[in-house]
């Protein structure tokens, strides 16, 4: 049987990495360094250029300039098939003509097993992905989650340090995507590999990984774990793009609130919804040292009640409330003043 | 549904799109299968003696073994060297840029719509005695005398490879274009060498094409009259050539309609085992 085991391999080092084609930057210098072991996201919009690091990390695209390091030697200028590295891609790749079990003996025929130790070690990564049965089934017999787990099998099956992740999960559906996410972290904590992960989808950054890298427009606007990154958003566009945030620019707020919050010209106050107090006010005006402002709409999400406030002409702000019992309700209209839970929940984001 | 389905029914009958087969199948019916059967049924009706007879003493004659024997055989040899001109071609356009693509095209589409009397002739030009290979080969002095490259087997294999290459290579071509392009990627990431995994995952996965090409091609090559008749030598005579022979030089209709049963039946047969073969697909997962 193959035994699981702990590889203490796996560590990645990205060195000033660019990607150009032609006069297009697509990954701008970047510099990365991932633990072995680690669960590593890429999150960013389409056109980041997380996809091309991954691609570069594979072996797919060259790097126009920098180097690429696995456990301090540079791989650069190896081949994908001389990486040894795990892949699970976007539309999983499986091979149509061939069943779940020569799918994932694939891997290791090329390594040159054969015979029982080629056939164990397959069975023992179906077993793990919880496949046991489905070994003569075609790929297109298989629902999206199965087919994403013959990926997953396919993928750790020659035991590799690390394991590549192409938005592995863009194509299920939303119940089963979480459980996935669920089942690719605890394969990831089991076989102790490093993962780097691709992804669009802030929400399954956060729930899976160990730190993760917010990548625009080929660059990194922002590394660290995932509560550092909700919390402390050093940019305008990792606060925006990472869950859901009010952005309220110097511009529109009035002088004095500005000038009490230590505020510049092209800042920005941050501050998340959940953070955002309301309270009653019955006076027109604000008392001086908070906002205030009208209710413009209630959305009832469920275990959350999100209030639009409309501060002024330019500026609204959201506030979710927990749905408890007893929890104060307002309704559209209502003048209320506009707090943070604790003072340091809002915080400015300096400009450039 | 309900909506659709008396919006359907509201439709002239003329324009159902079931009765949009009837004039093709009518114009088929008229041109093919009539005169088809009225050729049979005149060389048996003209024959005095048994029309059987006649097949029987055809099918046993000498000159109707050889003949069968070379037509199948140079269609089979033409068939398998258009699949190893095709593939390379058909696999290159697949996997090519637009700019390469649009080239390699016109290199297919443009003979593909010339006249088979140019390209053949043109054919002649270049492989004939004063032909421009042959003064290649002089003028290096690799030989001292012409190398006979026409009128004989390898003027026909030549010619006719090249007047069929084209079919190939666009049967090839919509069967590997099919062929997502992330699943060798996939396998060259997994350790595979680029060979292994073109022949692990690239190839089984064109075999569809691969054997509906050699069908294709193979029933095309098997009726081939003009590329033989004027590149071929004496010894080349295929089963076409040999019907338009009995009809025009002969007048022997009776041997001509039964050399003609021969190629039909040798077609249909193909084009049964081509519709069973269908299922392949199924086979390799599409």
């Amino acid at each position: 049987m193959g035994a699981e085991f702990v590889s203490a391999k796996g560590s990645i080092g990205l060195h000033n990495i660019t990607k150009r084609y032609g006069d297009l930057v697509v990954v701008d210098d970047i510099g990365l360094d991932i633990r072995a072991g680690e669960f590593f996201s890429l999150l960013g919009p389409s056109g980041s250029g997380k996809t091309t690091t991954l691609m570069m990390l594979a072996g797919f695209a060259a790097p126009s300039s920098g180097r690429i390091l696995l456990d301090g030697k540079d791989i650069s200028h190896l081949s994908p098939q001389q990486r040894n590295l795990g892949m699970v891609f976007q539309n999983y790749a499986l091979f149509p003509h061939m069943s779940v079990l020569d799918n994932v003996m694939f891997p290791l025929r090329v390594r040159k097993y054969r015979g029982r130790e080629c056939l164990e070690r397959a069975k023992w990564a179906i077993d793990l992905v919880r496949l046991s049965g489905y070994e003569g089934r075609l790929p297109k017999q298989l629902s999206g989650g199965q087919q994403q787990r013959v990926a997953l099998a396919r993928a750790v099956v020659f035991h590799p340090e690390v394991v590549l992740m192409d938005e592995p999960l863009g194509a299920l559906d939303k119940n089963l995507r979480y459980q996935m996410q669920m089942e690719i972290k605890d394969l990831q904590r089991k076989l102790g590999m490093t993962v780097v992960f691709v992804t669009h989808d802030q929400e399954e950054a956060m729930n899976m990984s160990d730190r993760i890298a917010i990548m625009n427009n080929g660059r990194i606007e922002q590394l660290g774990s995932p509560k550092e990154v909700y919390e402390s958003p050093c940019n305008v566009f990792a606060a925006g793009f990472l869950g859901e945030a009010n952005l309220l620019p110097y511009a529109d707020l009035d002088e004095q609130y500005r000038r009490r919050m230590g505020m510049a010209p092209g800042d920005c106050l941050f501050v998340r919804p959940e953070r955002v107090a309301l309270s009653d006010c019955p006076q027109s005006g604000a008392d001086g040292n908070g906002l205030a402002g009208r209710i413009a709409g209630v959305s009832f999400l469920g275990n959350i009640v999100r209030y639009q406030v409309r501060i002024n002409e330019a500026l609204q702000i959201y506030a979710d409330s927990t749905n408890l019992s007893g929890a104060r309700e307002f309704a559209a209209g209502e003048r209320v003043a506009v707090g943070w839970q604790r003072p340091e929940d809002a915080r400015i984001i300096r400009h450039g | 549904m309900a909506d659709s389905a008396l919006r359907r029914g509201r439709e002239p009958a003329l324009f159902k799109s079931e009765n949009l087969i009837y004039p093709a199948l009518a114009f088929l019916l008229i041109f093919f299968v009539l005169p088809l059967v009225w050729f049979f049924v005149k060389s048996a009706l003209d024959y005095d003696g048994s029309f059987a007879l006649k097949l029987y003493q055809t099918f046993t004659s000498g000159l109707f073994m050889v003949v069968a024997w070379k037509t199948v055989w140079i269609s089979l040899l033409v068939t398998a060297l258009a699949l190893l001109a095709a593939y390379p071609i058909a696999y290159t356009m697949s996997r090519a840029g637009p700019g390469t693509f649009t080239l390699a095209i016109i290199c297919v589409i443009v003979p593909y719509f010339t006249s088979i009397i140019v390209r053949t002739y043109s054919w002649m030009i270049i492989l004939g005695t004063n032909g421009i290979i042959n003064r290649f080969l002089m003028f290096t002095g690799l030989t001292h005398k012409p190398v006979a490259l026409l009128y004989n087997t390898v003027g026909v294999a030549i010619g006719m490879t090249y007047v069929l290459l084209p079919y190939y290579v666009l049967t090839l071509y919509s069967t590997m274009k099919s062929i997502d392009s992330w699943l060798m990627q996939a396998g060259r990431g997994m350790g595979a060498s680029n060979f292994y995994a073109f022949r692990k995952i690239f190839l089984p996965l064109s075999m569809p094409g691969v054997i509906s090409g050699f069908l294709i091609v193979y029933i095309l090559a098997v009726g081939f009259f003009i590329t033989p008749a004027l590149m071929g030598g004496p010894e080349n005579v295929m089963m076409a050539m040999l019907i338009q022979r009995n009809i025009e030089i002969t007048m022997d209709w009776p041997l001509a309609s039964a050399l003609s049963l021969f190629l039909l039946v040798i077609t249909l047969a193909i084009y049964a085992f081509y519709c069973k073969y269908t299922d392949l697909e199924k086979m390799l997962g599409r």
